[in-house]
């Protein structure tokens, strides 16, 4: 690990400021930040602590019916929240899967969302590979169990956030504050795929900050679920994850549907061939199969991880149905 | 090389002050400067639960925080729990009920413990194992763990 100092700026513009020049990185939870920092991925000369700033740590709804999340809220604060656990579920519950309670605690619901990924040639710190401005991906042809199935290349990471397919379900936005002052962007147009720039997850810019996470209402008779699968230790890093959410009615005529995976591919996976066929269906095992099924037809697995298609066209069924109120074995 | 900061916070209960360098984690701080060396190194990436210490009575992986972001915090580790020479009843029933072999993972063990004990002090089986899921043992398979917490539980309900 390279030396730093750490700054704790006075407010928000300041950190804005701060985080402007080069060789700063922002310090809030310090799950991931301390992790590269080991291993020599990141070398800044200074991490500014927005934990210093004040504000960004509540959970509070807002006129609209809505819920905003402060981005320094620890997950274990998402996953114990009754509003969340009662309106957004699969929100709460893919915090309350993430990792460890030791890691939870320190975790932020906005590091979680801007975490690096997982993948071992990035991590590697002799590695230069495409991520890291290198001219190769390493996975294909490489060790590749773990990678994208969907939407990869030229860069074949995924994208490692819990949080971030329940987000993208529920519709959220993410609020930014930087140089050129605030922006609030749908959370699924925040993320961005590896063809656009293989170096980055999502588009922030430089001295911006993720400030704020906004839920907008859910439709009435919305329900969610999150699930994932995972290898062996229940702190695993999930294998596949889905969050889906379902409107329908008594007579289970699904109004609407969102499914989402994680772990999958570089970003968090919106499947609109789900939705679409879910539209307008009657809930039930082979409405959701059918769901699972065209959801995984684009996968273009790598020589070491076409496993994860049968797995993730599992937890698509699986999570359609329980978000729909029907349990599954 | 940064400067060295001044940091001021409470640790089992006294007011303590040290000084750091920006890099060195609260682990570090707490095993090397300050010679509290209950707190375990494991693996140094939050998998593994050795170095978990209370901050503000919640656990966390002290290898994952900064020493200097113990400013203001109140923070607990494995040497505060005894009260004198008499044990806490978590290392009581740890002791009784065999739950340590080679004990590296223990102090964390009984952090977690603690932290679950205190905020829910009759927890089912279910509530122990998804307290203590950041923990890992390699000698004990975990039941006597379990076990040991459960009777613990008994014994400050008893009180």
């Amino acid at each position: 690990m390279n030396r730093f100092e750490v700054v704790t700026p006075r407010d928000l513009p300041n950190a804005v400021k701060l985080l402007s020049g080069r060789n700063h990185a922002a310090l809030a939870g310090g799950v991931d930040l301390l992790d590269l920092l080991k291993q020599n991925i990141v070398a800044p000369q200074s991490l500014v602590n927005l934990k210093g700033v004040g504000a960004m740590d509540a959970i509070e709804t807002d006129e609209s019916g809505g819920v905003r999340i402060g981005a320094l809220v620890k997950l274990s604060e998402v996953a114990a929240n009754p509003t969340l656990r009662e309106r957004y579920g699969a929100v709460a519950e893919a915090a309350a899967q993430a990792a460890t309670p030791q890691v939870r605690n320190l975790a932020t619901v906005g590091g979680n969302l801007l975490q690096r990924p997982r993948c071992w040639y990035f991590r590697h710190p002799d590695v230069n590979c495409l991520k890291k401005g290198g001219d190769r991906c390493y996975a294909p042809g490489g060790l590749n169990r773990y990678h994208a199935i969907l939407g990869g290349g030229p860069s074949f990471i995924v994208h490692p956030s819990n949080l971030a397919p329940a987000l993208v379900a529920f519709a959220a936005s993410v609020k930014l504050i930087g140089p050129g002052g605030e922006r609030t962007l749908e959370l699924e147009r925040f993320f961005t795929l590896p063809r656009i720039d293989p170096t980055r997850e999502n588009v922030l810019d430089t001295g911006e900050v993720l400030i704020e996470v906004m839920i907008p209402a859910p439709a009435p008779g919305a329900a969610s679920a999150y699930l994932e699968a995972r290898e062996k230790q229940s702190f695993d890093w999930p294998l596949v994850s889905v969050a889906a959410i379902v409107v329908s009615d008594d007579t289970h005529l699904i109004r609407d549907a969102r499914v989402v995976m994680g772990a999958v591919a570089p970003i968090p996976w919106r499947s609109h061939e789900a939705e679409t066929a879910l539209r307008g269906a009657r809930l039930d095992s082979s409405a959701a199969a059918r769901a699972a099924e065209v959801a995984l037809k684009p996968a273009a697995p790598l020589s070491d991880n076409g496993y994860k298609v049968p797995i993730a066209k599992a937890l698509v069924r699986r999570a359609v149905l329980r978000a729909g109120g029907i349990e599954t074995a | 090389m940064a400067k060295k900061q001044l940091v001021e916070t409470t640790i089992n209960g006294e007011p303590v002050e040290f000084l750091c360098e920006p890099r060195q984690s609260l682990l570090e701080s707490l095993r090397d400067i300050l010679g509290l060396t209950g707190s375990k190194e494991g693996c140094l990436t939050g998998d593994c639960g050795a170095c978990t210490v209370l901050v503000d009575d919640r656990p966390v992986c002290s290898c994952l925080m900064l020493g200097v972001e113990a400013r203001g915090k109140k923070i607990t580790t494995v040497e505060g729990l005894a009260e004198g020479t008499k044990l806490h009843p978590l290392q009581q029933k740890f002791l009784e009920d065999a739950s340590l072999q080679c004990g590296i993972c223990t102090p964390g063990f009984l952090m977690s413990a603690k932290s679950l004990l205190d905020r829910n002090p009759n927890p089912t089986e279910a509530e122990i194992r998804y307290a203590l899921a950041g923990n890992l043992c390699r000698c004990t398979g975990y039941d006597k763990i379990v076990r040991a917490v459960m009777d613990a539980a008994k014994v400050i309900q008893a009180r």
